[in-house]
């Protein structure tokens, strides 16, 4: 399979195309889109519904509103974020139904979730002539496995571990390969949210890979 | 500006990561963080993974859609199709 395009300009020729075929009712072109845009459109909808499979509901009403939509789609934006916008309005709406309305500033970083990228006892201490620096530090990964699909195996294990908005900003931005600006836009949070989750998101992915490639020695 | 800059340590330097490789750091800070890694080999391993981390997540290849989830959305593809074919 092709790595995803990176960031397609909009209004390309391959969605051009691919936007006529859906007009004209090609299911081809319709399987294709949803496979490829599927996981992450799960993925967002699960930051504002109660359960996966209310996401998967959501889903399916997106695409119900983007069919219905078709015609009055005018390429301003890239058919993708055109898509995501759909479902996450579908998502919100959903989401209040529920009463589990997620008030967008719930989006940014968790104050209750503020722990630090790196556990502090892994640093020494501020008596230490080399206060903030390693005690226990990072081991480097034998780069057979480092470089195995091993480590993409363990990549979505981690994913899977992370609060909903966590993931949902690392899937777009790392897996997806999503612009900040895009993802911002998209949850309607800030760049520096977009960061501190990405970041946070990131940081917990690593130690979690950490944690299952060595360091069998530890505490 | 002659004073010394002073030192990044390890600790603020994790929390520094992102905003480097989203390069958004300021120019000192920067600065700063490049310098911290010309000396300590650890915070170089812990950068390299991180750049292991994000190359790995983009080859991860999208999840295949669950074949009644699949059926559901042809199922509302076919009945737009149908109710679209009036060119309504």
């Amino acid at each position: 399979m092709e790595p995803p395009c990176v960031s397609e300009p909009v209004g390309c020729a391959a969605e051009e195309r691919e936007l006529a075929a859906l007009r004209a009712g090609d299911e081809a072109a319709f399987l294709a889109l949803v496979t490829r845009h599927h996981g992450a459109m799960v993925r967002v909808a699960a930051t504002f519904v109660r359960s996966q499979a209310v996401a998967e509901e959501v889903v399916q009403e997106a695409w119900l509103g983007v069919l219905r939509g078709l015609h009055l789609f005018e390429g301003r934006s890239s058919l993708k974020s055109w898509i995501f916008s759909i479902l996450v309005n579908c998502a919100k709406a959903r989401g209040l139904k529920e009463s589990r309305s997620v008030p967008m500033s719930s989006l940014g970083p968790d104050d209750e979730e503020d722990a630090p990228s790196v556990s502090p006892d892994r640093f020494r201490g501020d008596e230490d002539r080399w206060a903030g620096h390693w005690s226990e530090p990072p081991e480097p990964w034998p780069d057979a496995r480092a470089e195995s699909s091993e480590l993409v195996a363990l990549v979505a294990e981690a994913l899977e571990t992370l609060p909903h908005a966590q993931r949902t900003v690392m899937s777009l931005r790392d897996v997806e390969g999503w612009e900040a600006g895009e993802v911002c836009a998209l949850l309607g949070i800030t760049e520096v949210n977009q960061r501190v989750l990405l970041h946070r998101a990131r940081s917990k992915v690593r130690a979690f890979l950490e944690a299952r490639m060595g360091r069998e020695e530890a505490p | 500006m002659t004073a010394a800059v002073p030192d990044l340590s390890c600790r603020e330097l994790v929390e520094l990561v992102t905003d480097y490789l989203e390069a958004t750091l300021p120019v000192e800070e920067r600065t700063r963080f490049e310098l911290h890694l010309t000396y300590c080999d650890w915070c170089r391993t812990y950068l390299a993974q991180m750049r292991r981390v994000l190359e790995r997540a983009g080859e991860l290849t999208e999840e295949s859609v669950a074949p009644e989830a699949r059926d559901a959305l042809l199922a509302i593809f076919r009945d737009w199709k149908k109710g679209s074919g009036g060119g309504a």
